[in-house]
């Protein structure tokens, strides 16, 4: 396999087998009454690493949050930070702080209030605290709402009054519920490049919930697909999207291509698959798989060629005919359906102003793609 | 909104408020009456004003009542605060269903029942009927009207403010007085009057659980009725009115303020 790396240079502990886990769940298991919400479930986090948790609302992943804050304690299993149990340490004394979905901005403290209450608790001296929180609102460019009441902010200040209240006691492990669930997209775009700026610089190991696909890769170094309360892959974004390890985690994360088939013929590093209407394919194929067993080619859609005539030099082509085109302004989808029935989902970025090869509907087209352009899966 | 007044309107709203209000204009009216006979205009005075505070008895029986009113919404409103809380927090211990229908059968319960029953009690006891056994039954009666308020508030509180104040390190009986009561607050002041208001207006259960020396004024006021009306008493419920009316119109006053305060607050954080 090329390079489906970090996107941080030179930081993946994880590809270390000395490096020393910051955070591990080992074998947890969370059950409420008969409703299992993590179901044995082992996850290592390192130091520094902005982690994300990604999965559909009740996969159990806000419960993986909670537990690690301390407002639930797993039904079997253990949670380990920086080699410590945490079982039985209860919230207000654990070095993780959370920033809430709600953002649980007391309602009735000014917003410096609100920074300075954990370091209240803390027993820290009035003039550091002073300090601190003038440090905190410079970090999030709140200097002269320092007086306002919560309900006197809009939601992107109370998102970053929540955030500098959650960093003030420079916990260990921040931990963050849909930190962005609640502004508009415009405003989520910057926050997500904020947040990770923050993140470098205050050397915070960051543990994110969230079930929007799109902000796990934009931010985190790793991402884990939970679904009821397993996990499915845990690897950087590149090899989430390009390299997912099965079906669910492939239509996941981005669109996918999925062509059905046995194994007709194995060769060294290809495999020629038959499709389940009989199109033969060839893709690249390192895994062992035998002939005549069931696997799925998963193939995304920028990653297909669509064109009025059968490219001279493709392995593989495959003939249909156009379905549906939208017109996304810097890209085209087309909605190709082959002559077996089959609808593929094909883009192609509008590099040029005007096209060559212009497709319309009902027009007849190839889809054409490298032996490489995708992965075989086989669960 | 139709904002045309038509005679049928106007009709309508003169009569509702009469029906309302007119009982009290009277009485307040001939509180000013220079006449004993309370039906009977002999022109403006204050002078009852002057009899009144110079009226021992009446005197004494406002003083009883204050003192009874306040401790009793007191002690009522920390007993009523606690049971909301368990309703709402502990939703799953044995007997909840009864502890709930228990706590509330008071509002509901006819006035003379509690008071009677409260009365047996006291005798069976022992307990000499008084100050004491007065304030204990208006404990009794106005602190399930707390805890429905207080709960109704608790119901829509975000537990994530719990939650956040013990994540920065706040212990949870920290929490709760830092944090799960000042945000409260307004239910458990609001509570509180509530339970002012029922107890200084209560007559039936203080008849049967008071004693020598412990009559509160709606006491006295019904037991000098039955020797006749004078406009004494016209002069004491005026004031009370007065006092309750003042009440509220400050508390709606500051509400308002405070509503139309942050409705300005909220658009202005918006634009900003």
């Amino acid at each position: 396999m090329k390079s489906l790396g970090s996107i941080r240079r030179d930081f993946a502990p994880w590809t270390d087998p000395n490096a020393k886990p910051y955070i591990q769940f080992e074998n947890v298991t969370k059950k409420f009454g008969d409703f299992t919400a993590v179901n044995n479930l082992s996850l290592t986090i390192f130091e520094r690493e902005f982690f994300a948790l990604l999965g559909a609302s009740g996969c159990g992943k806000s419960t993986l949050l909670r537990m690690l804050a301390g407002f639930e304690e797993p039904t079997a299993g253990r949670i380990l930070l920086d080699g410590q149990d945490l079982r039985g340490i209860p919230p207000y004394r654990r070095p993780v702080n959370m920033m809430f979905q709600s953002y649980a901005l007391f309602p009735h403290m000014s917003v410096e209030k609100n920074i300075a209450f954990g370091l209240k608790q803390e027993g820290m001296p009035a003039p550091d605290i002073e300090k601190r929180v003038a440090e905190m609102l410079k970090l999030v460019k709140l200097e002269q709402f320092a007086k306002r009441k919560p309900h006197q902010l809009s939601g992107g200040q109370r998102q970053r009054v929540a955030l500098a209240r959650s960093v003030a006691k420079r916990p260990k492990v921040l931990l963050l519920d849909e930190p962005l669930g609640a502004l508009d997209k415009k405003l989520r775009e910057e926050t997500q490049f904020e947040l990770m700026d923050l993140q470098q610089n205050l050397g915070l190991t960051f543990v994110v919930v969230t079930h929007d696909q799109e902000e796990a890769m934009t931010m985190a170094d790793r991402i884990a697909i939970i679904d009821k309360g397993e996990v499915m892959q845990v690897a950087t974004p590149a090899e989430v999207y390009e390299a997912p390890s099965s079906r669910f985690v492939a239509h996941f994360v981005g669109n996918v291509n999925m062509f059905e088939g046995k194994v007709a013929e194995r060769a060294a590093n290809t495999t020629r698959i038959t499709g389940s209407t009989g199109a033969q394919i060839v893709v690249e194929n390192s895994t062992d798989t035998k002939a005549g067993s069931d696997i799925v080619f998963a193939i995304r859609p920028e990653k297909i060629k669509v064109s009025s005539k059968k490219p001279a030099d493709a392995v593989n082509a495959l003939e249909g005919e156009v379905y549906d085109i939208a017109y996304l302004g810097d890209m085209t989808v087309y909605h190709v359906r082959l002559d077996d029935g089959q609808i593929i989902r094909a883009s192609a970025l509008n590099a040029a102003r005007v096209t060559e090869d212009p497709l319309t509907w009902n027009d007849r087209a190839w889809v054409s793609f490298r032996p490489d352009a995708g992965v075989v899966l086989t669960r | 909104m139709n904002t045309t007044w038509s005679r049928f309107n106007v009709t309508s709203v003169v009569l509702g408020f009469a029906f309302l209000y007119l009982p009290i204009v009277l009485l307040v009216v001939f509180s000013f009456n220079e006449s004993k006979l309370v039906t009977v205009w002999g022109g403006f005075s204050t002078k009852w004003y002057v009899s009144l505070f110079h009226n021992q008895g009446l005197m004494d029986a406002a003083w009883v009542t204050a003192r009874v009113g306040v401790i009793s919404a007191t002690v009522a409103t920390v007993l009523g605060t606690l049971a909301a809380l368990t309703l709402t927090r502990y939703t799953r211990f044995r007997g909840r269903i009864l502890f709930s229908g228990m706590v509330f059968a008071p509002l509901v319960m006819p006035e003379v029942i509690t008071g009677l029953s409260l009365l047996l009690l006291f005798v069976a006891v022992g307990l000499d009927r008084g100050f004491f056994t007065v304030t204990l039954a208006h404990i009794t009666l106005t602190m399930c009207f707390v805890a429905v308020v207080v709960q109704s508030r608790l119901v829509s509180f975000d537990r994530s403010l719990e939650e956040a104040a013990m994540d920065l390190g706040a212990t949870p009986v920290k929490t709760f007085f830092q944090i799960t009561l000042p945000v409260i607050a307004p239910a458990i002041v609001s509570g509180w009057m509530l339970a002012f208001t029922l107890s200084l207006d209560d007559l039936v259960i203080a008849s049967f659980t008071s004693g020598p020396g412990a009559t509160t004024l709606p006491m006295k006021i019904y037991s000098q009725v039955r020797l006749g009306v004078t406009p004494e008493i016209n002069a004491a419920c005026t004031i009370l009115i007065a006092v309750v009316a003042v009440g509220v119109i400050i508390a709606s006053v500051a509400n308002k303020r405070r509503e139309v305060q942050r409705q300005i607050d909220e658009q202005a954080a918006q634009r900003g």
